[in-house]
């Protein structure tokens, strides 16, 4: 493949999406798909071909277009523009929609995209996103794909790729935010007979689907990414540890991965160059731990996935005890853009310490909830109220967890603090994969650590102690607290349970553990106090029914 | 010790030491007779830093490090005991006695039992959490030997000698969490098991009353360590 080969391909891929004066596009990832798309893919096409449309109008399956709670989504338009997006699509609706290609739109469905929703947005990662056909490599290549990839391989050295990611400030989209250049730098700079370049897609926070989205609607820009990092830190192999739970996006990986070795983009002399690069699926069998990097290395080659001490880190010792990359779906998914419009571009936008954009899953009780790509910097009351559209049925607003179980719960007070990396961990949280739960006042804050403590003491590996006993032990106080049966005596236990865990467990899932508890306990003390002192749960949650609220 | 090896010079406790570099800080302790708690690590396996007992201060240094598994440096100022350390230790141990059915005055290795004396030299009288009470089974097929589960503290220590020693792999662990089990095979009774050759090194090195020789009464199990640092020297020197 060379240049010219790529232009090519995407000429020939445009001038065939040019012949069709109409398209009507339809989501096809996991969300939607739960919500019968594919019905409404096949009645389109059908009606289509009735009416002898096939010459000019063409109905695609395309990626998430984000609000996820409406579909399933459709958007039609003239030619390659999408201008109007239709919501909960159903398969008895496809004539009315080809009807209306030509004439006024059908207003039962239609959902305006002129709202914050949309307009607050900023796509990077997801600029491809409910754009193009995720199973066809012409259509990334179409949308500049791969060009980000031929041009590090023909006109920059491995150096050069390097600065730029440096240049651009990018960090660690999997919840640690570690700069991106430096973990490169210091791979590139590591001495192995081999290195190798793993892709963490092993999302496993509970409300957090970001990766899966990226994975299902745009697959080729995450290999592109990792080839970018292979040629620049000197690796000929790569993994990507794809959880089992996420079928649609393995299908879609091992096509991306079969389209891109046929077009001669993976595998040996990749544009004629000395570089060569082959990229394997691994899939996690289930456990959250596997996320930690190390665990994950340790599940890639075969053995039991448990985390051990760093250092060594991975860029030093790691797959099989070589050099190794790590980064994050998201962050692979930042590469490209970086590398064909520059670091410098790049680092425009967002806060000083936090560029670029943040995809988040917003979800929880508010209006909209989906998929959104923000810059780094917007204020939580934004993402809360003027994307997610605020709390439905007239409730109050009471919290906002970020992070998953390693974050915490924020309250109304903070609403108006920036969403970075900093921010979030000044406010006793952290930015984490991009999880972002939204709390209204019909849940109860104790219940909703007992949750994630439960998540934590089900998931720990059980490797180190405290991880292991102290989140079982922090998990009966929460429901002996839940259960009114508490005493202060077991909330000073708690909290001293809090301490020993951040600073004595083996690996991040024990560190963080506590972090549910310290924040609610920090923002919430009353409701802790009401359920001990006076037997009550302020948001009637707990006592009422077995088990509680938060797991619904 | 390969030439290249450099020799780093540091302090323990204020007193000043030198150890060559792929020395762990506990490597150093043990040398010079510096208690470190530890229940996971023995001397001859491989040190895995799974009990947490051994974590140190280092100056300059925010987080606590597992001195088993941390290599010496230069300029480290390490402090092996103090207020904090010792308020953690504690509530380690405690959580350890929580987990599963220790009740020493029963057990085999009452007296000769790790957790037992650590608890002592802890300081610890009592457990301050509730017992989570278990219900964990005893597999006494083996001819010779019986695992206790209720003893178990999951420090992996008969893993890593049948693996590493021995060479025959049987104990393997299964299951996460709070729910982690020893196994022999792929969870098989001891005594069908196809690859245990019976030479009884898990059972010495298991620090409790969690593995012992059939036959033993309460307080009868004393463990013999002896054989492991020649096992260890010959599988050095065979290297």
């Amino acid at each position: 493949m060379t240049p010219d080969e790529l232009n090519e391909i995407a000429e020939t891929e445009r001038e065939s999406q040019e012949r069709f004066t109409h398209r009507v596009n339809v989501c096809v990832a996991a969300g939607c798909v739960s919500c019968q798309s594919h019905a409404v893919k096949d009645a389109l096409d059908k009606d289509i071909s009735r009416r002898g449309w096939g010459d000019h109008c063409q109905a695609r399956g395309v990626g998430c277009m984000g609000l996820c709670s409406e579909g399933p989504l459709v958007s039609t338009g003239v030619r390659t523009a999408n201008d109007r997006l239709y919501k909960r699509v159903a398969a008895a609706d496809a004539a009315e929609i080809l009807d209306s290609l030509e004439g006024a739109l059908v207003s039962r469905l239609h959902c305006p995209t002129d709202v914050p929703f949309f307009q607050r947005q900023k796509k990077i990662v997801l600029e491809n996103s409910g754009v193009i056909d995720p199973e066809r490599i012409e259509d990334y290549i179409s949308a500049e794909g791969y060009q980000a990839l031929i041009r590090a391989l023909t006109e920059m050295t491995p150096r050069e790729v390097v600065e730029q990611v440096m240049a651009s400030g990018l960090r660690g989209r999997g919840g640690a935010g570690y700069p991106t250049g430096l973990k490169w730098s210091t791979v590139a700079k590591s001495f192995g007979v081999q290195k190798f370049v793993i892709c963490n897609a092993d999302e496993g926070d509970p409300g957090a689907f970001m990766d899966r989205s990226v994975l299902e609607s745009d697959p080729h820009r995450v290999l592109e990414g990792m080839l970018i990092a292979a040629y620049a830190v000197g690796s000929s192999d790569g993994y990507i540890y794809v959880r089992a739970e996420y079928p649609l996006a393995i299908k879609r990986l091992r096509n991306a991965i079969r389209q891109a070795e046929r077009a001669g983009l993976l595998g040996a002399n990749i544009c004629g160059t000395r570089f060569s690069f082959k990229i394997d699926l691994r899939l996690g069998a289930g456990a959250f731990v596997c996320g930690e990097e190390t665990a994950l290395i340790a599940s890639v080659e075969g053995k039991r996935g448990t985390p051990r001490a760093r250092p060594p880190y991975p860029a030093m010792e790691g797959l099989l005890g070589q050099p190794t990359l790590i980064n994050n779906v998201e962050t692979f998914a930042n590469i490209p853009p970086i590398v064909r419009k520059g670091g410098d571009w790049y680092a425009q936008i967002g806060t000083e310490k936090s560029k670029g954009t943040k995809v988040f899953a917003l979800a929880g009780r508010v209006q909209n909830t989906g998929l959104v790509e923000v810059p780094m910097g917007i204020t939580l009351r934004e993402m809360v109220f003027d994307i997610g559209g605020g709390i439905p049925d007239g409730r109050k607003f009471k919290a906002v967890q970020t992070g998953g179980p390693s974050g915490g719960c924020l309250p109304a007070e903070v609403l108006d603090q920036p969403v970075d990396y900093e921010s979030l961990a000044r406010l006793g949280s952290i930015m984490g994969s991009g999880g972002m739960i939204v709390i209204d006042e019909s849940s109860c804050m104790v219940d909703v650590a007992k949750y994630f403590m439960d998540f934590c003491m089900t998931e720990s590996c059980g490797k180190c102690t405290p991880c292991r006993v102290g989140t079982y032990q922090m998990h009966r106080i929460l429901s002996s607290i839940t259960n009114m049966t508490a005493t202060p005596q077991d909330l000073a236990m708690l909290e001293d349970f809090c301490d020993l865990l951040k600073h004595t467990s083996l690996c991040g899932l024990g560190q963080s553990a506590p972090n549910p508890v310290v924040s609610t306990l920090k923002s919430f003390a009353a409701e802790y106090k009401a359920h001990i002192e006076d037997h009550t749960c302020p948001a009637g949650v707990c006592g009422k029914q077995a088990g509680g609220g938060a797991r619904e | 010790m390969t030439p290249a090896t450099s020799v780093k010079t540091f302090k323990i406790d204020g007193r000043d030491f030198s150890a060559s570099a792929d020395q762990t800080i506990l490597d150093v302790a043990r040398e010079n007779k510096i208690f470190i708690p530890r229940m996971c690590e023995l001397d001859g396996l491989s040190p895995v830093g799974a009990c947490r007992l051994c974590l140190v201060e280092v100056k300059g240094s925010n987080k606590l490090l597992p001195s088993c598994v941390t290599h010496v440096e230069e300029g480290m100022e390490v402090t092996t005991t103090s207020e904090r350390l010792n308020h953690y230790r504690k509530m380690i141990v405690e959580l350890l006695f929580s987990e599963r059915n220790h009740v020493c005055s029963v057990c085999v290795s009452n007296g000769h039992c790790e957790l037992q004396n650590m608890a002592q030299k802890l300081g610890i009288t009592h457990v301050r959490f509730p017992y989570r009470n278990p219900k964990v089974e005893v597999d006494a097929s083996h001819d010779r030997f019986v695992i206790d589960h209720n003893r178990c503290i999951l420090c992996t220590r008969c893993v890593r000698v049948c693996d590493e020693i021995e060479g025959a792999h049987t104990w393997d662990i299964m299951g996460r969490g709070v729910e982690s089990k020893m196994v022999t095979d792929l969870n098989q009774p001891w005594g069908s098991s196809e690859t245990c050759t019976g030479c009884g090194k898990c059972v010495h090195v298991c620090p409790t009353g969690a593995l012992f020789e059939k036959g033993r009464s309460v307080a009868e199990m004393e463990k013999r360590r002896s054989f492991l640092p020649y096992l260890t020297l010959m599988r050095e020197e065979h290297e």
